[in-house]
Parts: C-alpha cells; sequence; structure tokens
C-alpha cells in the first residue's frame, strides 16, 4: 500500500497493554516461602522424615496434576505452583509416622478427586489439602498415631510405622479430654511437641503470616477472626480451667494456626467480600472450638475449615461493595 | 482537601523519560490524512474535494447536529477523499491533504484582542469553539460546544484535568509547564461562558513544577486554585476526579453535569485560548511519544493527520515494535497499521516492546478479589466475568457492568491474566444489542 511505510508484525489485544509483576505463580511461591520456616521447623522436630515426607507429597501433586492434564489432553498448567502448594500442605496435615503410600494416596485424592475433576485450580469446593487429610482419616489409627518432639532422630528415613511404636498424645489430645495435665505454652509457642509435621510451631508459623502479610498476598481478615473467635469461645468457656492459660493452649496448640493462615485463606475456597471473609473466619472458628469441644477427634480446624468452604457461594453474596455512583437506597445485593 | 479515590493501582509511572523534554514543533509532513471523525457524535462530511486548493485552518468538514468540524492543519491540494485507517480500529472516510509548505493561512484566522473578547457574550463563545473543532482533548473528544451548552446553569464547579495518570504520557504536565498562561486563560473563557468565579486545577502530585508553572501565573485573587492529588492510576478518569475534588458520586449512567460540575482536560483549555485570542481553530496538538522501546521520546507539537509512521521514524525504536497505542499503556488502543494519523484526541503514541507481552489465553480466576480491591468504581469484576461467561445478562446488570469504566485496573492487578477488560466491552455490547431488542 502507498500510505504504509513500514510494516511490522504488531499486536492488537485489549487494554491495559502492561500487567502488575504478580500472578498466580508468583502469590503460590510466596505462599511456598512462608512456609519454609514451618517447614525447617519441622525437621527439627521430628527429623528428615518430615523434609522427604514434604517432599514427595508436592512432587506426588505435580505429578498427579501434569498426568491427568496430559490424560486429560488438558493445559498443563503445573507451573502455576498450586499443586505443589497442595502437596506441602497436605505433607504438613499428616504425623510423621504415616506410611508413604497413604500420604501418595492423599495426594492423589486431593489433586485429582478434589481439584482436577472439579474443573482444576479456581474451580475446587473444599480445599484439597485438607479434604485429602480428611480422606486419609479413613485410617484413623495410622492419622493419630504420635510421636514426640525429637523422638524421631533414632527414627529411619524409609521405615513404616505401626501403632506399636511408641505414641505419645498431643497436646491436643490433652485438652480434649478437659485436661491441661503437663502442657506448657512456650512449648506450644515454640513447637516442641507432638503433632503433624508443619502445625506444631507458632512461632514459625506466625514468621510465615507476617511475610504473606508484608508481600500482600492475604489479607488479616481471615486469621484474625478466626483466630479471634476461638480465642474469644476459648476464653468465655475455659472448662474450669485458669481462662488465658486455656485459651492460649486452645490457640497456640493443634492445626489452629496452621489452618487459620494457610488454609482458611485458601483464595479459591474463601469468600471474596470482607465482609464475606470475617463471618467466615468467624464460622471457621466457632465450629472448631464447637469440635474442639463436643466431636469425638481431638482437632476440629480441618472439618470446622471444609464446611466453611462450603457455605462460600452463600458468603459471596454478603457485604458486596456499593458501586460508586449507585442510587442510595440500593442494598449490595442480588 | 481532596477525597481518596476507591481502589486504584499504581503502575510504573515511566513518565521520567519524557517529562523533562521540551515541546518540539513537528516538521510538517508532506502529506496528511485528516479523518472526518475525530469526536464522539456524528461524523463530519468533507467540505472539500479531490484537487482542491486548502488553506490552513480551513474548515473542511461539518455536519449537523452533534459534531464539530475540521480543519486542514496546512495549505496545500486535496490528494484524495477516501476511506482510510483510522486509531479506532476501522476505515473512516478522510480528506487526504498533500501539503505545499507554505503555510498559507485561510482568511478567516483573524486575533482577537482582550477587549474583542470581553464584549463577547457566552453564546458567541460557545459558537467560536463549535468553529473551532474543539473537542476534550484528554481522549474521549467530546465536542466541547455541546458540554457547555448542556452545563450552563447547572454547573457550580469548573473542574481542569491535568492530572494525566496514565503512565508514560508526560503531553499535559509539558503543557501546564510551557504554557500555562494560555492554559489559564482559556479556562477564564470557560469560567465566563458558565458564568463562575471559580475553578479548580486538579493534577497528581507527580507534577510538581507543572503545579508551580501554573501558580505563578496566577493573581492571588484569580479564583482559580490549584490542587494536587495523591499520585494513583486512575486518579484522572472524569467520574474519580469529580469525586476527588468535591467528595460528589456521579450517579449510575449520569453525566458530569448531574452533580453540579464540568470538567475540561488541560490541552481542551489552551485550545479554548487558541481558539478565542489567535482565532486558530484546532489544528495542532502536543503528543508524547514515548515507549519503553524509543531510542529517544519526545512531546511533539504535531499538525492533525500526522502518520503515526511518521511519530515512530522521529523517535527511533530498539527492537522490533510489540504494540504501537494510540494513548498509554493502561487504556490506549494497539494500533494494526501505522499509516493512520494523529487525531485531536490522541494524547500519547506508545510504543510497547516484547517484554510487555503476557499471556491471556490460558487465564484461570483464582478468587483472589484483587480486582475487586482496585476497582475504583467499586464494582465486581470477577462476577462480571462470570456471568459475561454464562451469558447471563441479568447477572451482567446485577454486578453493575454498565458502570464499568474500563480503566483496566482489574486486568493489570489480575494475578491470572484473566482479559477482564476485553470481557466486559463485549459483555457491554451484549447488553446494549439486549437494550435495543
Amino acid at each position: 500500500m502507498p500510505h504504509m511505510k513500514y510494516f511490522y508484525e504488531l499486536t492488537i489485544s485489549s487494554s491495559p497493554h502492561v500487567h502488575s509483576p504478580v500472578t498466580t505463580r508468583t502469590l503460590m511461591g510466596d505462599v511456598l516461602i512462608a512456609l519454609t520456616p514451618a517447614l525447617v521447623g519441622s525437621v527439627v522436630f521430628f527429623g528428615f522424615r518430615a523434609l522427604l515426607m514434604t517432599l514427595i507429597s508436592a512432587a506426588a501433586c505435580v505429578f498427579f496434576e501434569w498426568a491427568w492434564c496430559a490424560l486429560m489432553k488438558k493445559d498443563n498448567r503445573t507451573y502455576d505452583l498450586s499443586a505443589v502448594v497442595t502437596g506441602v500442605l497436605l505433607a504438613f496435615v499428616c504425623p510423621v509416622t504415616i506410611p508413604y503410600w497413604m500420604l501418595l494416596l492423599g495426594d492423589l485424592f486431593a489433586v485429582i478427586l478434589v481439584k482436577q475433576l472439579f474443573g482444576g485450580i479456581g474451580k475446587n469446593i473444599v480445599n484439597p489439602a485438607l479434604a485429602g487429610r480428611a480422606f486419609l482419616l479413613s485410617w484413623p489409627a495410622a492419622m493419630t498415631t504420635w510421636v514426640p518432639a525429637g523422638f524421631a532422630n533414632g527414627f529411619g528415613l524409609l521405615e513404616s510405622v505401626t501403632a506399636d511404636t511408641v505414641t505419645s498424645a498431643t497436646p491436643m489430645g490433652i485438652l480434649h479430654q478437659g485436661s491441661m495435665e503437663g502442657i506448657r505454652l512456650w512449648d506450644l509457642f515454640l513447637g516442641n511437641v507432638g503433632g503433624c509435621i508443619g502445625e506444631t510451631s507458632a512461632l514459625l508459623l506466625l514468621l510465615g503470616l507476617g511475610y504473606l502479610l508484608v508481600r500482600k498476598v492475604i489479607s488479616p481478615r481471615i486469621p484474625l477472626s478466626f483466630v479471634g473467635t476461638v480465642a474469644v469461645l476459648t476464653f468465655l468457656f475455659p472448662m474450669g480451667h485458669d481462662r488465658l492459660a486455656w485459651m492460649g493452649a486452645q490457640v497456640l496448640g493443634g492445626g489452629l494456626l496452621l489452618g487459620a493462615i494457610f488454609m482458611a485463606t485458601d483464595y479459591v475456597t474463601s469468600p471474596v467480600t470482607r465482609l464475606g471473609q470475617v463471618v467466615y473466619g468467624v464460622g471457621c472458628g466457632v465450629l472448631t472450638v464447637l469440635i474442639r469441644y463436643f466431636g469425638g477427634y481431638s482437632e476440629g480446624v480441618s472439618y470446622a475449615i471444609l464446611v466453611m468452604n462450603c457455605c462460600v457461594v452463600l458468603l459471596d453474596r454478603i457485604g458486596r461493595p456499593k458501586t460508586f455512583g449507585a442510587p442510595k437506597k440500593e442494598a449490595a445485593k442480588s | 482537601m481532596a477525597f481518596p479515590i476507591f481502589g486504584g493501582i499504581h503502575p510504573k509511572e515511566n513518565k521520567r523519560c519524557a517529562s523533562e523534554l521540551q515541546v518540539q514543533e513537528f516538521p510538517e509532513p508532506d502529506i496528511l490524512v485528516i479523518p472526518m471523525n475525530q469526536h464522539i457524535g456524528a461524523p463530519c462530511l468533507p467540505l472539500v474535494r479531490k484537487g482542491d486548493r486548502v488553506l490552513l485552518g480551513q474548515k473542511i468538514g461539518d455536519n449537523q447536529g452533534l459534531c464539530v468540524p475540521v480543519h486542514s492543519p496546512v495549505s496545500g491540494r486535496v490528494a484524495a477523499v477516501e476511506m482510510r485507517a483510522h486509531t479506532c480500529g476501522t476505515t473512516v472516510m478522510s480528506v487526504v491533504v498533500e501539503s505545499d509548505h507554505l503555510d498559507e493561512k485561510d482568511p478567516s484566522i483573524r486575533p482577537r484582542t482582550a477587549q474583542e473578547v470581553s464584549r463577547l457574550q457566552p453564546q458567541e463563545l460557545v459558537e467560536i469553539l463549535r468553529e473551532a473543532g474543539i473537542v476534550g482533548m484528554g481522549g474521549a473528544a467530546f465536542p466541547t460546544y455541546a458540554k457547555l451548552t448542556s452545563a450552563m446553569g447547572k454547573v457550580d464547579t469548573i473542574i481542569v484535568n491535568a492530572s494525566e495518570c496514565e503512565p508514560y504520557i508526560v503531553s499535559d504536565d509539558r503543557l501546564c509547564r510551557e504554557y500555562p498562561r494560555e492554559l489559564l486563560s482559556g479556562l477564564r473563557i470557560l469560567m465566563n461562558i458558565l458564568g463562575l468565579g471559580t475553578a479548580v486545577v486538579a493534577m497528581e502530585d507527580n507534577k510538581p513544577q507543572a503545579a508551580r508553572a501554573l501558580r505563578s501565573c496566577l493573581e492571588p485573587e484569580s479564583g482559580i486554585r490549584v490542587e494536587q492529588l495523591p499520585t494513583k492510576y486512575p486518579q484522572g478518569a472524569e467520574k474519580q476526579l469529580i469525586y476527588a475534588i468535591t467528595g460528589r458520586q456521579v450517579p449510575s449512567g449520569g453525566l458530569p453535569a448531574a452533580v453540579g460540575c464540568a470538567v475540561f482536560n488541560a490541552a481542551t483549555c489552551k485550545a479554548v485560548h487558541d481558539a478565542v485570542y489567535e482565532g486558530m481553530p484546532l489544528v495542532k496538538r502536543i503528543v508524547t511519544v514515548t515507549g519503553d522501546i524509543v531510542m529517544e521520546p519526545k512531546n511533539l507539537l504535531v499538525p492533525l493527520g500526522t502518520s503515526f509512521n511518521e511519530l515512530l521514524e522521529a523517535v527511533g525504536h530498539s527492537e522490533n515494535p510489540y504494540k504501537v497505542l494510540s494513548g498509554g499503556p493502561m487504556m490506549g488502543v494497539a494500533q494494526y497499521d501505522l499509516s493512520v494519523p494523529v487525531i485531536k484526541g490522541t494524547n500519547a503514541m506508545t510504543v510497547l516492546g516484547r517484554k510487555n507481552q503476557y499471556n491471556v489465553e490460558r487465564a484461570q480466576c483464582i478468587r483472589c478479589g484483587r480486582c475487586m480491591d482496585v476497582c475504583p468504581m467499586r464494582l465486581m469484576p470477577m462476577m462480571m466475568y462470570r456471568a459475561i461467561y454464562s451469558g447471563s445478562t441479568e447477572e451482567m446488570k446485577t454486578f453493575h457492568l454498565m458502570d464499568c469504566i474500563e480503566c483496566g485496573c482489574c486486568a493489570y492487578a489480575c494475578p491470572a491474566c484473566v482479559p477482564l477488560v476485553l470481557a466486559f466491552r463485549s459483555g457491554k455490547h451484549t447488553l446494549r444489542a439486549a437494550a435495543k431488542r
């Protein structure tokens, strides 16, 4: 054409033409970084088997996701690192003693049944790692075989462990019986106690929380309302113990902090509105306390979150922002 | 005190590369393509034919209704009247002028003295602005005369928009620094037309020199105040700017006049001055030619109708352009044919390299809520997207799709790179089509 001097291969697309450096991959990477202190702690408390379990679980999740995508001829999305997060979190909520095959089964369940069958990332209704854990509780003996922290130094990397192994009561187990015998808050804070791999150290989990907040990966709304609710309820109903000590043990012990910081805040399975997030956090807290007080199993965090996950579709409807310039009387609802 | 706008983002400003460069007069090109459609409203009809001689400032297109005329920026000969590529992405009827480089002015162009101007009635001034083809020069290009006519008697606040929140662009910044007197003189004419004694010039606080230049030209009793707003995109979007200055929210679907405001772009004010005092219609404008792969960014005073090719040649580029935008990277329109001309609303040409590429094809929302947090209209982009995806017009209305200003904050912030703005445009299209039925 006479009026066209040059020809370049120009791309045309809708605005905007620049993008924030934050992507799904960097967000998931930040979550993994935030989980690192707790991972280091798990090695200190439970030995290298904890690390190996975490790595195997992460690798398995990536493999299952990749294999599923290849099998179903779908886009391979493993580069977004969400499968790695699922794998790490699932290992974190298992005791260090469970056999590897069980862990792999949990990964398979989490990635395929919970995530991929619902349409992959962004589409699952419940948190894959927690659902995987709930599934593994079909083997209650293995999932509740606890060893005390520090025990694993003499514990083989590849050995399978049965219920005959030296077991110990976790702080949550003691609390569940309404007792506070032998529970020292300082130990709970540092994590030098029995429990799942990644949940024991409040300090290291809070470090991760700090990182996530600074990087603006999550807002404090869900962790605060979740933990706050548990704190208030346990303070009000101390089961005959010293209120503060009881509250401290309930907040620092068990999987509350791991759940409140890393599981309940999962974008996909938590509400998007601010009010919805607070209500969701409070709901998680109330259910946690109810299960801990009245349930048959000593820990309630995972089931509380799973139940609240299912309410998200409703919670998304509350607290919708009032559109700029919308008529005054129009409430933000549909 | 400024009211903080909702949401917003802080993209890399990238203004430094051009903000300290003085505006240069761009040499008149040999061929100019003047589209008959450079404004919102009815397109002009050509008033000249192939072979006609035209003079600088001569009216070459006009129409009835909501329309402003277009003028020839040079003297020369009409080489063609035909469909030509336009920055909006289609072809429109255009007058192609071959310049004779004599710059012979149309006899109608006659400067007015201050006394003559002071005797003009508001109606006469409005007519002068229409005849001079003045439109909003921030991008939307709404005819200024029409804005004034509909605002008369309804407005208590005049805001001059010099916020220029788009990354890269500095044309208004330079205009404020280099032509502060003309800008303020144009603003006084607008104040005079609307019968108001006060006005606010609003700009982001990343332009301290521009604010200083304007303030140094203001007498203490002028009634004009320069307000610096926090630097945040989209501070300069009309509704957001009105909110920042007055705290008033333009109602959904309404115009600024509904809350007593009239907003004029900084460059428009200067064009008003030129039209009234110099008698010169809108035939040139300042264009920032910039981008991350541009060798030598420039601020150019460009005759309308100059092709993007010529601008690109004037600044050079270090690698093959990936995208060439009319406007800035947040709201600019990607061009595929660089023969398109600079028009009245072209405040910048931004040339981006391949490193700006991001993949939107495999996007999958992860419900992180960032789009909601950054939306200056307080919408729920992820819900709007879902509504469009499912094709439910009911849902689209529920989530106020039509209130979207397409500023691009959501798509910028979306970690999954979901093409939100693209979807919203198509969704609006669906809604408009459904309303017609």
